[in-house]
This record gives structure tokens, C-alpha cells and sequence, in this order.
């Protein structure tokens, strides 16, 4: 096999690594859009809101701690201690579903039965607040996230796949960091299944999601529904928020993830848990590819608008997606 | 008292159906336009234009092309900040293809270039709707920053990937490049906030406006009725885009001078305009100067507050301004839906009855 060959393999999969990362904030979207008919733009926000609470808590930082030296004048930052890894998750978690109840009780709950395109004006509004809560709250300078997750190459791989090409091949080069992801965006999946499948509370919530009126009739809190569903998109939120903040460091373009959700999104389609993860990976290695190959010829740096447009043409010729429910109304 | 219909009889058609029907806010309407260009461009300095009026100007004619897409038929574009690095590097080709030709021309022709490419990126919108849509203008968004930093040839082979707006003059007095003085760059931005309010206006009471409103309201109900929507989304995408072009081509070259486009026009930019729009109101052109307004001078008003009399840090107080500005987006989204412009109209319905409310 040629070298060339065997590299444009390593460059799909690399891709399907990153596609997995889409593929987690594709999640999040998709479930609070199921349950709530929400389309939440805030969700890469809560992602970087997530992984800059994790890396507050870690390091004992004292939340607002800028605003409270501006205003008293004082010189506090630090509490003194530093909590472990797996205390700060928790805690994390606890924020993020406060945070679930705090916006469904002062916000989408007073917009129930308004036209979708409000809805997601008012996720904009949200994520923007979030950000400033956030940066409030934390400060805004970039964050080392030091979970003690592998870095690096895999040597081994390399030393493995380095036999199956000539000399100038010296085997696939694969980030720990993206196969540690990969396994626990399995795990997570498999979980949420699971829970959708065999829980009383993931039947409930599947019941909401096909039909919110006969749901209520059979005595399903919606509140109850909505503020589980906003804590679930928190604990995807977060788990993005470690994969992506471990890779390149809690900062504000953690956020801008969430644009790119959206062709995954497009691709998939809005109501399907698989479809996120197909359109997460086909998404992940198109650009990739797309940048290797004919990303040189028009000067590189495609990938800012590769998902958009390939989106754009999927939504021309199959609008629901490749795996969603026909819901577009034609005109 | 003043406020009234009352004895203001109308004689003839074109007096039924003038734009201000009651003569209180007629006169208020030329007393605000005198006051704009016969007072302010006298007592402008430096800080005033360069804070507040020359963006506030600007943005009211990008808020008023958004409004017409998204306010008037119902098309959600987040691709702004895109079109208006359309109109800005239009007219930089303009003025450094065609020096002799005035500046004037140049602005409107980019204009025209802007909703060509807008209408072009519109054509996804006869099959798709809603956030569907949104996501289509967003590639919009990226593709043509992109494009513009990457073809060397639409910043004409500069070696900082900048462009920079050359002098150019009306009647004599220069009104682009370093030597513009302040009261300059507000009366040309004035005169297109004008006119391009004044077309506006007009186009969405007249029948194009109403083509577009009633493909907002239920777009199978207009094509029952005899609505082309593929018409109305065209020519809903290419007029928003032209006065969005003209936004653009004017911050390039009268308001900042030098632009380097991911900065000036990214994806921030498109969600600037958008807000202006839910604040100020959906479908309403004074709604689009109010929340142009409200959202300038907002940060102005923060940082005056913040830095210059608590004395807290800069970057605090931008923290700040993002919380309120989506606190407020969702406040008038939950309490008020249609903006400023629907407390305005209010107001002046409680006026017309006033003393007597019943």
C-alpha cells in the first residue's frame, strides 16, 4: 500500500475521533429538542460553562471573585484547598441541574406554546447571558483543564500500524485524548439508551417527546420532564465540555462548538439520537478529508465552512435529515 | 389635546393614506429631521460621532434590511455580518477600481452587489424554513469570511490582508480617509439613514410589504391567495440585502476606514443585528432605530457606569454587558415580543385618548 493511501486513512480516522466530539453536542440538542421541541443554541455554552465550573471547583476558586474585589475591594481568589477530580464532577453536576430548574422556571416555562423560531431566539439570549455569568463568575482568562486524562500520541498504535507501509510511512498518528473520548461518548450513549429504555423516568420522558398533551393526561409532570431533560443536556454538556477542554484548553471558543453542531444537526436530523452520532462522524471525517485533499489547492482552512455548505446541499435535496422525521412543511 | 384625528379632515387620497396620519406626528417627524441636519452636524465632536451617532446611523440602515427579512417575511438570517463584509469589500473594489467615480455611486452599486449575493444565498429559503434556514445563512456567514480572506484579490494583494478606505469627497469635502472630520461622516451617513428609511417605509406598506407579510403569517394561505413566494422570499432577500450592503460599504469606508473582515464582520456582528431587531421589534422600522439605538449606546452608558464612576475593570464590565444584553433578550421575548416599537405604539395609544381613557 502506498503512503499517501494509508495517510488519508489516518486522516479519516482522525476524523471520526472529531466527529465523536460533534457527535456529544449534537446529543445534548437533540434531547432537549425531542422532549421540549427547544432548539438550545446555549448548548456549547453550557458546555464551556460546564468545564469552567469543574476547573473553579478543582482549584478552590472563589466564584465571583472579580466582581467581589471590584465592588468591596478586597483580594480574594483562592478558598485555600483544591478538591479531587471526581468531587468536582459532582459538584459540577449539582450546578448544572440548578441551573436546568433555574431555566426552566424563569424562562422557557413562561414561553410554552410559542412558535419554535422564538424559542431559539431565547436560547441565543440565554447562551449569551450564560457566557457572562460564566466569565463572571470564573474570570475569563484560558483554563488548563488537569483531569490527568492521556495526551499525546499513542506510541503504540504507531508502532503496530508502522509495518504496513513502505519507508517514508511510519504509522497512524492517533491522540489518546480522542480514543479516551470515544470510549466514554460510548458509554454515555449507551447509558442515556439504556435509561430512555428501562427507567420509569426515560419512558416518562420518551412519552413527552412523542406527545406532550396525551403525556400530561396520563400524569406526567411536564416541569418535572423538562427540568430532567436540561439537567441530562447539562451532564452531556459537561462531558463535552472535559473532551474539548482537555484538548485545547477552557476558553471562549469552546462555545463556538455549538455552531458547529448544527450541520451535524442538519445532517442527522433533529429528532434522532443515532442520527446525531452518524451526522457527528460523517461531519468529523467530510472535513478532515475535505481539508487533505482539496483544501491545498484553495488555501487551506476550509474546515471554518466545510459543514456549513455540506449541510446546506443536504438540506436542498433530503430536508429532515438522514435519519429524522419528514416535519418540514414544503411551500 | 395636540395628539388627535380629530379635525384633521382629509381631502384628497393621497392625504388618506399618507404615512403619519395625525398632524402631531408629522410635525414631530420634521422637527426631528430639522433637528438632525440642521442642528446636530454643528454641534458634533469627535467622541459623540465616533461612540454613538455614526454607529447608531449605520446599524439602524443594517437593522432595517434585517427587519425586512426576518421582521416583515419571516425569514431568520443569521448570515448579516456576512453581506455586510459583502458591501464593504464592494465597495473597496469600487473605489479603488473606479477612483473618479463618486462615492455615492460606489456605496449604492455595493449595494446592489450585496443583494445579488443575497438573493442568491436566499434560494435555499423556497425549501426550507425556520432554524433550517438560519443554518443556511449561517454557512453564508462563514463562506464569504472565509472567501474574503482567503482570495488575495478582494483586498487587492495587501500584504496585512487589511483594506483600507482611500480619500474621497463629496462636493469638495472629504467624507472616507483619516481626514474626515466628524460632522462629515454623520450628514452622509444621515442622508442614507434617511432615504433608505424613507424607501423602506414605503415598500413594506405598500403591496410588496404586504406580498411579504402575508408569506410571515402563513405562507400556504398567501400562495392560495395568489402570493408568488418565490418572488416575495427573492425579493425580500435581495432588498434586506441591498440596505445591509449599504450598512456594510458605509462602516468599511465611512465609519472604521481599515477593515480586517473575520474581525469587523463575523459571526458577533449578525447576532448584533438580530438583537437589535427582537429588541427594537419584529416588523417595525422605528423599531429598528430603537433597538439600533438601545444597543449602541448601551455599552457606552455600561462603561460610563462601570469603569468611570465604580472604577471597576474594563473587562468586568464587558462580562456585564453580555448578562444584560441576554437577560434583556429574553425579558422582551417572554414580556413584550414585539419590542420597543409595540411599548412606542402603546404610548401614543394612550396619548390619543388621554385625559379621558374610556
Amino acid at each position: 500500500m502506498s503512503a499517501d493511501f494509508l495517510y488519508g486513512i489516518e486522516v479519516i480516522i482522525n476524523g471520526l475521533m472529531a466527529g465523536v466530539l460533534y457527535a456529544l453536542v449534537a446529543l445534548g440538542f437533540v434531547l432537549i429538542f425531542k422532549a421540549s421541541g427547544i432548539f438550545n443554541y446555549a448548548q456549547g455554552v453550557m458546555a464551556l460553562f460546564a468545564a469552567l465550573t469543574l476547573v473553579g471547583i478543582m482549584e478552590g476558586e472563589v466564584p465571583f471573585s472579580h466582581l467581589i474585589n471590584a465592588v468591596f475591594g478586597t483580594e480574594i481568589h483562592h478558598f485555600g484547598w483544591e478538591v479531587p477530580a471526581l468531587l468536582a464532577i459532582l459538584l459540577t453536576l449539582v450546578v448544572m441541574i440548578f441551573f436546568a430548574w433555574a431555566v426552566q422556571h424563569f424562562v422557557f416555562r413562561h414561553l410554552v406554546g410559542q412558535e419554535p423560531i422564538i424559542l431559539f431566539m431565547a436560547t441565543i439570549g440565554l447562551a449569551y447571558f450564560l457566557e457572562g455569568v460564566g466569565d463572571l463568575m470564573w474570570g475569563s482568562d484560558i483554563k488548563t483543564l488537569a483531569l490527568g486524562l492521556p495526551q499525546g500520541g499513542s506510541l503504540w498504535v504507531e508502532d503496530i500500524t508502522s509495518g504496513l507501509g513502505g519507508d517514508d510511512f511510519y504509522g497512524f498518528f492517533i491522540d489518546k485524548l480522542d480514543m479516551v473520548a470515544t470510549v466514554v461518548a460510548i458509554v454515555l450513549v449507551t447509558g442515556l439508551i439504556l435509561f430512555a429504555q428501562y427507567t420509569k423516568q426515560g419512558r416518562a420522558m420518551r412519552a413527552v417527546a412523542d406527545d406532550h398533551q396525551a403525556a400530561l393526561s396520563v400524569g406526567i409532570s411536564l416541569n418535572f420532564i423538562w427540568v430532567l431533560v436540561w439537567s441530562l443536556a447539562g451532564l452531556v454538556a459537561l462531558v463535552a465540555g472535559v473532551m474539548w477542554g482537555a484538548k485545547s484548553g477552557v476558553q471562549f471558543s469552546l462555545s463556538l462548538i455549538a455552531l458547529k453542531a448544527l450541520p451535524v444537526l442538519m445532517l442527522g436530523g433533529f429528532t434522532s439520537i443515532p442520527g446525531a452520532i452518524v451526522g457527528g462522524l460523517i461531519i468529523g471525517v467530510g472535513e478532515k478529508l475535505f481539508e487533505y485533499m482539496i483544501g491545498p489547492m484553495v488555501g487551506g482552512a476550509t474546515e471554518n465552512w466545510f459543514a456549513y455548505v455540506l449541510a446546506l446541499i443536504f438540506l436542498v435535496f433530503r430536508p429532515q435529515g438522514l435519519f429524522g422525521e419528514k416535519i418540514i412543511e414544503r411551500v | 389635546m395636540l395628539y388627535r384625528e380629530a379635525g384633521d379632515f382629509k381631502t384628497s387620497y393621497q392625504e388618506d393614506s399618507q404615512t403619519f396620519p395625525i398632524a402631531f406626528d408629522r410635525y414631530r417627524y420634521w422637527a426631528v429631521l430639522a433637528f438632525a441636519f440642521l442642528v446636530v452636524p454643528f454641534v458634533i465632536n469627535d467622541y459623540w460621532a465616533n461612540a454613538i451617532l455614526v454607529p447608531f446611523l449605520i446599524y439602524a440602515i443594517a437593522a432595517i434590511g434585517l427587519n425586512i427579512l426576518t421582521g416583515y417575511c419571516g425569514q431568520v438570517s443569521l448570515g448579516t455580518g456576512g453581506f455586510m463584509a459583502v458591501g464593504a469589500y464592494a465597495c473597496y473594489k469600487l473605489m479603488t477600481s473606479f477612483p473618479d467615480v463618486s462615492i455615492v455611486i460606489h456605496i449604492i452599486l455595493s449595494g446592489g452587489i450585496t443583494a445579488a449575493v443575497g438573493a442568491a444565498f436566499g434560494l435555499p429559503s423556497l425549501r426550507i424554513k425556520g432554524f433550517y434556514l438560519a443554518v443556511a445563512t449561517l454557512a453564508a456567514q462563514f463562506f464569504l469570511v472565509w472567501l474574503f480572506n482567503k482570495v488575495s484579490w478582494f483586498y487587492n494583494y495587501s500584504a496585512s490582508g487589511q483594506i483600507n478606505a482611500p480619500e474621497r469627497t463629496v462636493f469638495g469635502v472629504p467624507v472616507t480617509g483619516p481626514n474626515t472630520e466628524a460632522w462629515a461622516q454623520y450628514l452622509i451617513c444621515l442622508v442614507f439613514v434617511t432615504v433608505c428609511a424613507i424607501i423602506a417605509r414605503n415598500l413594506t406598506r405598500g403591496s410588496l410589504g404586504r406580498t411579504w407579510m402575508s408569506i410571515r403569517d402563513m405562507d400556504i394561505a398567501a400562495e392560495i391567495i395568489g402570493v408568488n413566494p418565490l418572488k416575495a422570499k427573492l425579493t425580500a432577500f435581495a432588498v434586506s440585502s441591498f440596505f445591509i450592503g449599504i450598512a456594510g460599504a458605509l462602516f468599511f469606508a465611512v465609519y472604521l476606514g481599515a477593515v480586517e473582515v473575520g474581525e469587523a464582520f463575523g459571526i458577533q456582528k449578525s447576532f448584533l443585528v438580530l438583537f437589535m431587531i427582537i429588541i427594537g421589534g419584529l416588523g417595525s422600522i422605528f423599531g429598528s432605530f430603537a433597538g439600533a439605538a438601545f444597543l449602541v449606546v448601551l455599552p457606552v452608558v455600561l462603561k460610563l457606569i462601570g469603569v468611570d464612576l465604580l472604577g471597576w475593570p474594563t473587562d468586568l464590565v464587558a462580562h456585564f454587558q453580555l448578562v444584560i444584553v441576554g437577560a434583556l433578550i429574553m425579558f422582551f421575548l417572554i414580556k413584550e415580543p414585539h419590542g420597543l416599537a409595540q411599548l412606542w405604539r402603546l404610548a401614543k395609544e394612550k396619548l390619543r385618548l388621554w385625559p379621558f381613557p374610556y
